[in-house]
């Protein structure tokens, strides 16, 4: 544990008296209570604490917050572990565990840097043009630039953390705890309106932490303290620190990434490690601050060259002295209230080197206060120093700065603080697609014209003395109240100790001296040179959006929040064009990285989508059975027995089934309870076949179209009651089905008086089939169920063991069957009574699989048939098809394509030596020998092996099929390569006069 | 996300609704529409810049099919109604 020798006795808000442990690559350090992993790296002299994405250059600490562009650690270990995170935001815990990024073996000795010495083979585009050739060399080339560059390593284990969703509505959303953004809440909230308030720092105050600023003559963080306290006791405000708001989408949606966990080493128990928000808001208030920008200058990325605003937030936050001896780079006057906190803190200020060769008299009385000596019109063209900054020449700028004259002067240092301005951060009101405007006298974009319900304030919106951000936030609180309908005046605007203009003069690139040489980057995290931002000008990458993905400028984790607008304005200045009219990539969400983790939310693992299951679900676990999916459902293929696979057992049940009796569970099958004087009416025009005269008490079979013609979906209709009947779909297009019959109901036959509603989880479903199938149940049926009674295609209502129960003579096997709907609750209850009821005649139940088997035997369609390609005609439904009334798909059932021959229709396939297997999805053609191109004459949609016939059988789609009966043509899959000899037939394989199901 | 004004249940998210196409067709009367009618409603849509009718079912609510007037270039919504009600506004 060494001690922490950058770190001042007293000054800043960590707790002393808690010191935390943690370690970066390997070993041990100490911070105290409130550090960031940055604040307590520099506080223990770290300087050096990553190597650059291309070049692997040292880097350091660059930034105090989300601007950070260098310094990104891999967090944890195993499970937990995360990579490419800013240490300027990980809270420090007690046992925190940090490596360093980009190095291979070590930070201090890196084989990658040698990528520096060999900089001209990475010029800007370098993918682009060093790896394209030989294309079959790419994943070697890949593999190979993975393992030197990659940006930390994700975890492979599963993520051991879970994660919240929360949706909210709110009158007045504010995004952003500092001055403006908490007198915005106030005043908002005072009026009685539904506020949320977030903010990404654990610590409210935005600016203000990192200053030493006073409000009404108070320390300015008395007055946050002041303000958070009020917001948190009204009991209409919602108050979220550690909470960024990550996107902003249509009709005010905003999305906030709340960071419940990451400043523990573990959540709590049933804590979520982030709880992702989704808030609607009726008024939306930006007061999102401003980032300080960097100078492009020679070695700008030595460690020890950092913002201004990020060595005075160490000092003033963390009492941590980012370095001894500090050279302040400026071209604006918020540097000097900086450097005379540097000062303060103990930082020795070498110089304070001022680009602009007027400098106002304040920051001059403020420069000899701290007894620093201002060098106006002055640059620094160039940092020294390997591993850290030890020194930087300065030199005087020309009258338009494009040129660095006079005498050079070397000023040792081990810390550069650099200000060349200040960003508003525009993102978020970019993102609701609001126009920015770019303002001189501030070298920034600023918001311009609105598009959604929001209003910026303060820095965001360039407002940066202090006083000005509190009258904005004030204003735009009341303002965003009373459009929210809470009708607010601002409150008075308290007095505060800082008035500073920022007064900035721009100097986009600093030049470089003939006698230095050095890179002057613009992106550090992407190590983009303005050199290379020249090259991407010489090669005709001249749009900002063209330069963006040509040099990666403004990518990466930081999305270039500290470079874009000087890459952009380098650009400009090489077109000989104005900033605003080369313009700014497009911000897009999130503003920060959010963990797929928090986007997933619940929605993880087994519950990615919900699962539906019959009320039998247990029944078939016990027994045995593997399911297979179903949309949503679950369903059991079948009852494998001692030492069955689910083949055999599919054999066994389908063969029983035949020959004895079996049950099976249909509750998937899709339900619609249709009811209305005109539903007969409405049936005729939604199906092929009729539906008027169907009587009370009768199923009849039905095929819909869609409107272009084809095959849509069948079932069963069963006129219940004079104007009620229960409709049946399949089981995949059952939301479908409803949705289609709703809309025809509601847009287009809105005069037909009928109403639906799903019924497909109201009543289970389990059909009895097999020779003894009546015997079975007639045991169980409180009602005679013989074959008057209810013969064929009828329907009657009984109870079935005690149970109210609809019956159904209908077949889908094609044996004497019935499917019997109960209430779900009694479902496993009449399944047992069945199975006991039936044991004397060896009842047995039969999974899907089986069920399969026989509709194949019986050349029932399903999915593989009703594809969406075929027509009634091609299915064999064609004499189905009405002739006295209308329906939907038949205008264009008839059309030219669709009508004619040549059309695939369903056959039936059998291997013509009488045992080789069909192979699945194969394609039918006449000669497999032939040399390609292949006619395909059709392909197979179903296949399996026949236990009822004793051999192999399929069904498919075939040219004219109707008329090749007879034929021998071979099915032919590519994919295994296996070609079977198949002659084709009738698809009913079993008792095609269906003499079995009338038994 | 879009929210949606429902005529029966008021402003809902999007994420509670089904798209269910373009409202500005007229399907052809079943006795007397021709197969290029037909042709047409099942496949020529129209493209327009800015306010469009479609229609939205709310399918995670009442189940009935809205109406939407919504400015495709803005995502502006400018006005609900029932399938069969005449919209105002935003010039289509």
């Amino acid at each position: 544990m060494s001690a922490q020798p950058y770190r001042n006795a007293e000054g800043g808000r960590v707790d002393r008296r808690r010191p935390v442990g943690f370690t970066f690559d390997g070993k041990r350090y100490q911070g105290y209570a409130g550090d960031t992993l940055a604040a307590a790296l520099l506080a223990n002299g770290v300087r050096l604490v990553g190597r650059s994405f291309k070049y692997h250059r040292p880097r350091g600490i660059v930034g105090a917050g989300n601007e950070e562009s260098n310094a990104l650690v891999q967090l944890g270990t195993g499970a937990r572990t995360e990579p490419n995170l800013p240490a300027t935001r990980v809270e420090l815990y007690e046992g925190l565990e940090a490596t360093s990024q980009n190095r291979w073996p070590s930070l201090n000795f890196d084989v990658g840097a040698i990528n520096a010495l060999m900089h001209r083979l990475f010029p800007a585009g370098f993918y682009y043009k060093t790896f394209m050739w030989p294309a079959k060399l790419w994943p070697l080339y890949e593999h190979a630039i993975r393992h030197i560059a990659g940006m930390g390593r994700t975890a492979t284990a599963p993520d051991p953390d879970t994660y919240a969703h929360r949706f909210h509505h709110c009158d007045v959303l504010v995004c952003g705890g500092g001055p403006a953004g908490l007198a915005a809440a106030l005043a908002a909230a005072r009026a009685g309106a539904r506020v949320v308030i977030a903010d990404e720092n654990a610590e409210w105050g935005g600016m203000l932490r990192s200053r030493t600023d006073a409000i009404d003559g108070r320390p300015a963080l008395e007055w946050v303290a002041d303000a958070v306290a009020e917001l948190a006791r009204l009991p209409e405000v919602t108050v979220l620190p550690r909470t960024t708001v990550a996107g902003y989408y249509d009709h005010n949606m905003l999305v906030l990434d709340e960071r419940v966990a990451d400043h523990k080493p573990a959540p709590a128990n049933h804590e979520p490690r982030h709880r992702l928000w989704q808030v609607r808001a009726r008024e939306v208030v930006l007061a999102t601050g401003a980032l300080e920008r960097p100078f492009v200058f020679a070695d700008n990325d030595r460690p020890g060259v950092m913002l201004t605003s990020a060595a005075q937030h160490y000092a003033n936050a963390h009492g941590v002295r980012a370095g001894g001896n500090a050279v302040v780079f400026a071209n604006n006057s918020s540097a000097y209230p900086a450097a005379r906190d540097l000062a303060a803190a103990g930082i020795g200020i070498q110089a304070i080197v001022d680009v602009r060769a007027e400098v106002p008299d304040a920051d001059r009385a403020m420069a000899r206060g701290i007894g620093a000596g201002v060098l106006a019109g002055h640059a620094v063209v160039a940092a020294h120093g390997a591993r850290q900054v030890t020194s930087v020449t300065v030199m005087a700028l020309d009258a338009d700065a494009t040129g660095a004259v006079g005498e050079p002067r070397e000023i040792l240092c081990d810390l550069v603080c650099q200000s060349a301005g200040w960003t508003p951060s525009v993102h978020l009101f970019s993102q609701s697609r609001g126009k920015l405007r770019y303002d001189d006298g501030l070298t920034a974009f600023v918001p311009d014209r609105s598009f959604q319900r929001e209003r910026s304030a303060g820095a965001a919106k360039g407002t940066f003395d202090l006083k000005g951000c509190l009258a904005e936030g004030f204003a735009a609180g009341a303002a965003a109240a009373t459009a929210a309908g809470f009708p607010a005046a601002a409150p008075a605007t308290p007095d505060c100790s800082d008035d500073t203009e920022v007064r900035p003069r721009a100097i986009w690139a600093v030049p470089l001296p003939v006698f230095l040489h050095g890179k002057r980057f613009v992106d550090h995290q992407n190590d983009v040179t303005a050199e290379d931002v020249g090259l991407a000008y010489r090669e005709g990458y001249r749009s900002v959006e063209h330069l963006k993905r040509y040099t990666t400028l403004g990518m990466g984790t930081d999305q270039g929040r500290t470079s874009n607008v000087n890459g952009l304005a380098v650009m400009a200045g090489l077109r000989s064009d104005a900033i605003p009219t080369v313009g700014t990539t497009t911000f897009r969400q999130p503003f920060t990285p959010i963990p797929m983790g928090a986007v997933a939310g619940a929605h993880a693992h087994a519950d990615v989508a919900p699962t539906r299951v019959s009320a039998l679900y247990d029944w078939h676990k016990a027994h045995g059975a593997p399911f297979s999916t179903a949309g949503y459902w679950l369903r059991p293929q079948g009852y494998p027995r001692d030492g069955e696979t689910l083949a055999q057992a599919t054999q066994r049940e389908a063969r029983h089934v035949r020959t004895h009796v079996g049950v099976v569970d249909v509750s998937t099958l899709g339900k619609i309870d249709l009811q209305g004087r005109d539903a007969a009416e409405f049936l005729n025009r939604l199906y092929i076949n009729g539906f008027a005269k169907l009587a009370v008490g009768k199923c009849r079979y039905g095929v819909m179209l869609r409107d272009d013609g084809m095959v849509y979906d069948d079932g069963t209709v069963t006129r219940i009651a004079e104007h009620r009947y229960l409709v049946t779909t399949t089981t995949v297009h059952a939301g479908g089905v409803m949705s289609h019959m709703e809309y025809l109901a509601q847009v287009e036959w809105p005069e037909l008086d009928v109403r639906m509603i799903s019924v497909t989880d109201d009543w289970a479903g389990i059909a009895i089939a097999g020779p003894r199938a009546r015997d079975v149940l007639a045991r169980l049926a409180a009602a005679d169920i013989g074959d008057a009674a209810l013969p064929f295609m009828g329907y009657l209502e009984t109870d079935v063991a005690g149970a109210p129960a609809r019956l159904f003579r209908i077949s889908f096997s094609g044996e004497l069957a019935y499917e019997i709907n109960m209430a779900p609750a009694h479902m496993p209850h009449v399944w047992e009574a069945l199975l006991a009821a039936g044991a004397d005649d060896g009842i047995i139940a039969y999974g899907t699989e089986a069920m399969n088997v026989m509709r194949i035997e019986k050349g029932h369609v399903v999915t593989g048939e009703l594809n969406g390609r075929t027509t009634a005609g091609d299915l064999g439904f064609g004499p189905m098809m009405s002739k006295i009334k209308h329906f939907v798909g038949q205008p264009l059932a008839g059309r030219e394509g669709l009508a004619e021959a040549g059309r695939k229709q369903l056959v039936g396939l059998m291997p013509t030596d009488g045992r080789t297997p069909i192979p699945r999805g194969a394609q039918i053609v006449a000669d497999p020998a032939a040399r390609p191109p292949v006619a395909m004459l059709g392909e197979v949609t179903s296949q399996c092996v026949s236990p009822n016939l004793g051999h192999p059988i399929g069904l498919g789609l075939l040219v004219d099929g109707r008329a090749r009966h007879g034929e021998t043509l071979s099915a032919h899959s590519p994919l295994t390569g296996e070609t079977v000899a198949v002659t084709v037939t009738d698809p009913v394989f079993i008792d095609p006069e269906g003499e079995r199901l009338r038994g | 996300m879009l929210e949606i004004k429902c005529p029966w249940c008021g402003a809902r998210t999007q994420t509670e609704f089904t798209y269910a196409g373009d409202a500005t067709l007229d399907r052809p009367d079943a006795e007397t529409g021709s197969e290029e009618d037909w042709y047409e409603y099942v496949y020529l849509r129209d493209n327009p810049r800015g306010a469009h009718d479609e229609l939205w079912q709310h399918s995670a609510g009442c189940r009935r099919y809205v109406k939407v007037r919504r400015d495709v270039t803005t995502h502006e919504i400018i006005a609900t109604g029932a399938p069969g009600a005449k919209l105002d506004g935003g010039g289509s």
